[in-house]
């Protein structure tokens, strides 16, 4: 009886950070469209709904009620696997993060190493996706994705390890909480804006969309899929982008801290500026779709090897002999 | 130079540069229109649906010369005539594929009688083929639907004819 008390409360839980998270997935793909839509002087969806606000809803259940295709050729249980894949470790990620002092669902010592871990998961999903299409695009998409997806995963990890540095903490509360005095957006900009650019790279987004780049490869590793399992794949792509805009504005933005801690900013309850803070970020995710072409493979390969890694390596060394001269290193109580 | 190009290229300058225009492009005027609920501006001479019109006092206008049949560039025109009682001739059958006509308009600048004229509608599309085989009856329905448009586009075009 007791465990399954515990069971429930920690379902409840779950299903309290999911759901806000789909509804905000839809309207984050609303938003993306919109300002896409506004760059280019076009009006974007504004027809479902207020300003179009449902407009994702509509598509979602024009995919539900779409036929699910499966090629004859391919391998049926891989390929079912594959969105169901992507689209769970998305959502699971989203267990750390904490979107205020007190709203979490797991408040675990390592959480920064468990998003990293969930999210270089989230390669699996698209390469089985075009590894059981058993066809050309998508398994070439595939194959772009993982190789671009692990690279910055590499430079992201050593931008992590000079915030790490500043807070000496792995949890991401201690994160936040070290940023009271002074975002680490100001000390590591140079680390910010490479964090942006690999964020985008991780989530397959232009200029760095490679994967899917319809010119070239139909649609990369979705080419195959239709109905749900379509939808499945992008619902899990802009979870990935919303957890990454999360994580940049916890590492570098101060989470759910006010900008100014006086009077009528400190009222403010944090999870307003938590989700302002992501939508700023996300809104330029929006934007540099709109204004990017696409970056050509060995551009992409050459950017994050040899310029983001060595960049964010110099500067791990300069972040720890800046701590260690000032002798400002965190008492992390190891010692 | 080089040491300029490269300062630009650690700066981002020309991505910050791109993200200003794109910020400024969002407060713009926008170019396109909610279309099904406003349309656009449509010129006099916009070819669209054809439409086979008649004099006020109802008479048609088609005399049967065959001019549309013979330019029509798609052979998209079926016209067969034979002479009414009072002596004129007029068509028994005038039959258009909608399918077939590529719009061009040269049965509309052929007619010397101003019958056959393509109005401004270009919604007419269908759920069936079939629909979309044009005869006489529903052609003159057109004209008699879309008549107040189409004189009033016949009589602005009239200097450039």
């Amino acid at each position: 009886m007791n465990y399954l008390n515990i069971f429930l409360n920690e379902v409840f839980k779950i299903s309290l950070l999911l759901i806000p998270i789909l509804v905000s997935v839809a309207i984050i793909v609303w938003f993306d469209r919109r300002v896409w839509g506004f760059v280019q002087k076009r009006k974007g969806p504004n027809v479902v709904g207020p300003f179009g606000l449902l407009q994702t809803l509509a598509d979602a259940l024009k995919y539900i009620f779409k036929e699910i295709i499966i090629p004859a050729s391919a391998n049926k249980i891989v390929f079912i696997l594959a969105p169901i894949i992507t689209m769970t470790l998305a959502l699971s990620a989203w267990a750390v993060i904490p979107i205020s002092e007190k709203l979490f669902v797991a408040d675990i010592n390592v959480g920064i190493l468990y998003i990293f871990a969930i999210s270089s998961l989230g390669v699996y999903g698209i390469i089985m996706g075009g590894w059981a299409s058993n066809s050309k695009y998508p398994f070439l998409g595939a194959i772009r994705s993982a190789a671009q997806m692990v690279s910055y995963e590499v430079s992201i990890g050593i931008i992590i390890i000079n915030v790490l540095l500043c807070v000496g903490s792995l949890n991401l509360k201690d994160i936040v909480l070290a940023q009271k005095n002074l975002w680490f957006v100001i000390p590591l900009f140079p680390m910010f804006i490479i964090f942006f650019i690999s964020a985008l790279a991780e989530t397959n987004r232009p200029p760095f969309d490679l994967p899917e780049a319809e010119a070239e490869l139909v649609a990369g590793y979705q080419t195959e899929y239709s109905g749900m399992m379509y939808a499945m794949f992008w619902l899990g792509e802009y979870a990935n982008i919303l957890l990454m805009c999360a994580l940049g504005s916890i590492l570098f933005l101060g989470g759910w801290l006010s900008p100014i801690d006086i009077y009528p900013f400190n009222i403010i309850p944090g999870p307003f500026w938590m989700i302002l803070k992501i939508l700023i970020l996300f809104f330029m995710f929006a934007l540099i779709k709109a204004i990017v072409p696409r970056y050509r493979y060995d551009q992409l390969m050459r950017l994050g090897w040899k310029v983001f890694l060595p960049f964010s390596l110099l500067y791990v060394v300069l972040t720890a002999s800046f701590l260690i001269y000032f002798d400002l290193l965190p008492n992390t109580g190891i010692q | 130079m080089k040491l300029n190009r490269i300062f630009k290229i650690i700066f981002l300058a020309e991505f910050i540069k791109a993200i200003i225009i794109a910020i400024g492009e969002i407060f713009k005027k926008k170019k396109t229109i909610n279309y099904p609920f406003e349309k656009g501006k449509i010129s006099p001479r916009f070819r669209g649906e054809h439409a086979l019109r008649r004099y006020p006092n109802g008479e048609e206008r088609c005399i049967a010369c065959k001019l549309c049949e013979a330019v029509c560039p798609a052979q998209a025109i079926t016209i067969e005539s034979e002479e009414r009682a009072d002596g004129s001739r007029k068509t028994t059958r005038y039959d258009i594929d909608m399918l077939k006509c590529i719009y061009c308009g040269l049965c509309e600048e052929s007619c010397p009688v101003d019958a056959i004229v393509q109005g401004p509608n270009f919604e007419f599309a269908t759920e069936t083929r079939e629909e979309l085989y044009y005869n006489k009856e529903k052609l003159l329905d057109n004209g008699d639907r879309w008549e107040s448009v189409l004189a009033q586009n016949i009589k602005l075009d009239k200097p450039y004819r």
